[in-house]
């Protein structure tokens, strides 16, 4: 067991744990940000995603010890009032049937669109390839970010 | 049971309990919607009131206005704690806006709780209609009685009750205290609403949680956290029902952050608490990395000699003999093969797959003086209940049991066997506890979709019109001793009707079944029976168009003729009014345009209909499939005949494209192979599941409004969609799918 003093949206977070405990289970357990989900452990449903220094990754595979200085971004920081374009469009689109996959779905998406503000949906789906929605929302999911695009550079201009 | 307190926002934590009457526990997860409500809407008011108006079990209205409503069943992702609360706020004439929804407790008041087999609309929509009339009619009176006026001049709408004639109005939480004092109207005496006249039903209203699940807010099971949470892990043997001989305890016991390990004897139910070995540590990371070091040595059982391979080959020998069980014998199948002008023969082979929803299975519990309190993401609670009950010995009355929302359920959480291994767990250490399924947990212990065997031959006359039938089914059961006696007893999901179609519509058909024995669970999945046998069958049918040189939805049509409503036969029997079918397949046919596109070689257009969960749905797929074999579904048109009502569109269109896109995921990549009687896949990278890129391009979804009661919509647009697919890919490439999944098929062309 070892302290770590990680970033999370903003704040520094201290915890004690062994130093191969993945980042997901440090949200979860230990500071109580249970928006990022667990679903497979190994890397391969997305539900999990977050972002290091802006760059979605999987907290299933991300130790505590690897964290470092990065700044960590999970759903709950996305936006200080949860109205990332994207939370509201998910809303306004009625994007979730059970919403377990969103969190990961929305900020895979969320890095996409920063890096990429008119995404074509060839992009979408190369960017989203690793984000699994076992309800079938992905009609929804590809619609929404369109739709978050188009809101995000209006509000930019 | 439900209250949602409202508390200060100052004292708002991010998961809460609080002690309440009973002694309980309740989450905190809806005190930010009821906050937000009561802000919103909340007269200013030095007076404090404490009475609510409460006409039934299901709505609260306080005197600050807000209207709290209760949804029974479980969410699982199929809308129904948006759309049933829809329906009492369309008869109580309230603003959805002022709207709270709570999900209810495990509680006998609400009546039945299970969500399964589509059938919490069509069981709920009549009574949830009379829930909201009777309370709109007591708020009503309430007003005439204020007014001194007849409650005939009166109208409610938007959360008041209005009298036109003097121009007066009262907000229903000027008519709380009122209402509270009257007495309730029996609800069969109270005037529903007038389709016409409906505001919200039929409209598009989003999700009541997706607020939160866009935030990362606390909702799941797995989310559920409480003081002094242990957490626990469960390893069973990997060869089905196979008991543990010993466990190298002490070593475990000693590794960090572990606090408990111990063996569970537990019993053969394949749905129950089967034997193993828990771990409970002081985090989920603690007892997942102390699990890597658990040894067990395993009697494992009968089990251990089953493969799929050997059940392949079982059935193939199978194939040659009657079947051990006649289900329908019209006609002379075997003389009108004999006679017929051609026939066909094909056998198609589907594998056992999983639910695989993305949240695994977990629990928690806490047992305490005698009773345990339960969260759980479940689709039936009353199960939940019954197995704590019969395997722990805990009364009814002392278990509590808390539905949180699912990840996803598709017929996963209508089994409680991880309901019982926390419970069982949580009695050993009597602190709270969450059981959390790893992956592979979730993936190799599942109640699975069975996997099954077909040997077909159909007959058709010199004018091309199917004349027989016959349809050799080799399933899967399992062993039961009853009265000493020993009996086949057929999965769940693993039976085949008489009734199916075209059982009933061909004059000579034979249908015949004969049981492998197995130990392999197998459960309810998203449209038990009919997420395969429409796919069987409907490629069947498009063979035997084939071979009569007919028209795909020609033929089928006239295979449905004029019998209008066919009565059900038999002890399951499934009644079928053939006019709504034809009338949804004419439908997705003329949206379709079908058989007035033209296609290249590579592209095509499938057709496939099916009923299942009393809804008529008929779809065409067109696809596209290259030269290498890579398939892409370009577009699905769907038409859904589910009664007179669409209650939420957003929701019912959400369902629909899931369904395509489910089936579909099914259809090309779902498959688990089984080898000395254990799962040989353990998680998505060897069992992949349907990704965005290969969703269809479009998913048009057509509802055709009839005169009919209205029925659910969580299962029964899937079962088509797999034949329409593998029909188009049929008319694109001249290749025929017998087996799934998809990828067992080389598609590529020349």
């Amino acid at each position: 067991m070892s302290n770590y003093t990680v970033n999370i949206n903003g704040t520094p977070r201290t915890v004690e744990v062994a130093p191969d405990t993945p980042l997901l289970w440090v949200l979860r357990d230990h500071l109580s940000l249970v928006g990022t989900k667990f679903g497979c452990g190994i890397g391969q449903c997305g539900a999990c995603t977050v972002h290091l220094d802006g760059q979605p990754v999987r907290a299933c595979l991300t130790p505590i010890a690897k964290v470092g200085l990065s700044q960590v971004t999970t759903i709950e920081g996305l936006h200080p009032r949860g109205e990332h374009p994207l939370q509201k469009v998910w809303q306004e689109l009625d994007v979730p049937q059970c919403g377990y996959c969103q969190a990961g779905q929305i900020m895979t998406a969320a890095a996409l669109l920063k890096k990429n503000p008119r995404p074509s949906d060839q992009d979408i789906d190369t960017a989203l390839a690793g984000n699994l929605c076992r309800c079938g929302t992905y009609l929804r999911i590809r619609a929404g970010i369109h739709r978050a695009a188009e809101v995000a550079g209006k509000e930019a201009i | 049971m439900n209250s949602p307190e409202l508390e200060n926002a100052s004292r708002r934590q991010f998961l809460r309990t609080s002690a309440l009457a009973g002694g309980g526990l309740v989450l905190g997860l809806y005190i930010d919607a009821a906050e937000s409500a009561a802000k919103r809407i909340a007269k200013p008011s030095s007076v404090v009131e404490t009475a609510e108006f409460k006409p039934n079990a299901f709505i609260r209205i306080a005197p600050n206005g807000v209207v709290t409503l209760i949804s029974k069943q479980p969410e699982i992702g199929q809308g129904i704690k948006t759309s049933l609360p829809m329906v009492i706020a369309e008869e109580l004439e309230v603003n959805w806006k002022d709207v709270v929804i709570v999900q209810g407790d495990l509680d006998p008041v609400y009546g039945s709780q299970s969500a399964g087999g589509s059938r919490s609309t069509p069981t709920n929509y009549q009574e949830f209609h009379r829930l909201g009339a009777t309370a709109r009619t007591m708020l009503i009176l309430a007003a005439a009685e204020t007014w001194q006026v007849p409650a005939a001049e009166l109208v409610a709408r938007d959360s008041a009750v209005h009298h036109a004639a003097s121009g007066r109005k009262l907000d229903y939480a000027q008519l709380v205290a009122k209402a509270a004092s009257l007495p309730v109207p029996k609800p069969e005496t109270v005037q529903l609403k007038d389709a016409k006249d409906y505001k919200l039903l039929g409209t598009r209203i989003g999700g009541v949680d997706n607020p939160r699940v866009v935030t990362g807010k606390a909702l799941f099971g797995i989310d559920v956290q409480l003081p002094g949470l242990l957490y626990a892990v469960y390893q069973k043997s990997p060869a089905f029902g196979g008991k543990v001989v010993s466990a190298n305890l002490d070593k475990i016991k000693a590794l960090p952050g572990v606090k408990h390990a111990f063996i569970v004897e537990g019993g053969s139910s394949l749905k129950g608490l089967l034997p193993g070995v828990a771990i409970v540590a002081d985090s989920t990371w603690a007892a997942f990395t102390a699990r890597k070091q658990l040894e067990v040595v395993w009697d494992e059982g009968p089990a251990a000699a089953q493969s799929w391979a050997g059940f392949t080959a079982k059935a193939q020998e199978l194939s040659e003999q009657a079947g051990s069980e006649v289900l329908r014998n019209d006609g002379n199948a075997k003389a009108a093969l004999d006679d017929a002008d051609k026939t066909v023969e094909a056998a198609y082979s589907y594998p056992f797959i999983s639910h695989a929803s993305i949240e695994p299975q977990n629990c928690t519990a806490w047992f305490k003086d005698g009773g345990i309190e339960v969260w759980a993401p479940t689709q039936n609670p009353e199960a939940g209940q019954k197995i704590v009950t019969e395997t722990l010995g805990i009364p009814k009355d002392k278990i509590t049991l808390h539905i949180t929302r699912s990840g996803g359920g598709f017929g996963r959480r209508l089994i409680p066997d991880y309901i019982i291994e926390a419970a069982a767990i949580a009695k050993q250490i009597g602190v709270p506890v969450k059981l959390t399924w790893s992956r592979e947990d979730d993936l190799q212990h599942d109640q699975f979709r069975a996997g099954g065997f077909h040997f077909l031959k159909g007959g058709l006359d010199d004018k091309g019109k199917l004349i027989a039938w016959h349809n050799h089914f080799v399933t899967f059961a399992h062993k039961v001793v009853k009265d000493g006696k020993e009996s086949l007893e057929l999965g769940s999901g693993a039976n085949l009707s008489g009734d199916e179609f075209p059982g009933r519509w061909v004059e000579n058909c034979l249908l015949e079944q004969t049981p492998l024995e197995c130990n392999i669970p197998m459960g309810p999945w998203r449209a038990p029976r009919s997420n395969v046998l429409a796919w069987v069958f409907h490629s069947f049918i498009d063979e035997l168009a084939d071979a009569a040189g007919r028209d795909p939805l020609a033929f089928r049509l006239e295979i449905l003729g004029d019998k209008g409503f066919v009565p059900g036969t038999g002890q399951q029997g499934i009644p079928y009014d053939v006019n709504r079918m034809k009338h949804v397949l004419r439908h997705v046919a003329e949206k379709a345009e079908w058989g007035k596109k033209s296609f290249p070689r590579g592209q095509g257009q499938g057709i496939a209909f099916h009923f299942s969960h009393l809804g008529y749905i008929a779809q065409v797929a067109e696809v596209t499939v290259s030269k290498a074999g890579k398939l892409k579904v370009d577009r699905v048109v769907v038409a859904t005949d589910i009664g007179a009502q669409i209650v939420n569109l957003s929701g019912a269109e959400n369902q629909v494209q899931g369904s395509v896109i489910d089936g579909l995921g099914a259809l090309m990549f779902q498959e688990l192979n089984i080898d000395k009687g254990r799962i040989v896949q353990s998680n998505f990278h060897d069992y992949p599941m349907i990704g965005i890129a290969d969703a269809p391009t479009r998913v048009d979804v057509h509802f055709l409004k009839t005169d009919n009661p209205v029925t659910g919509l969580g299962e029964p647009a899937l079962p088509p969609l797999a034949p329409a697919v593998c029909n188009a890919i049929f008319a694109a490439t001249g290749i025929r799918v017998r087996q799934l999944p998809l990828l067992r098929t080389d598609l590529s062309w020349s």
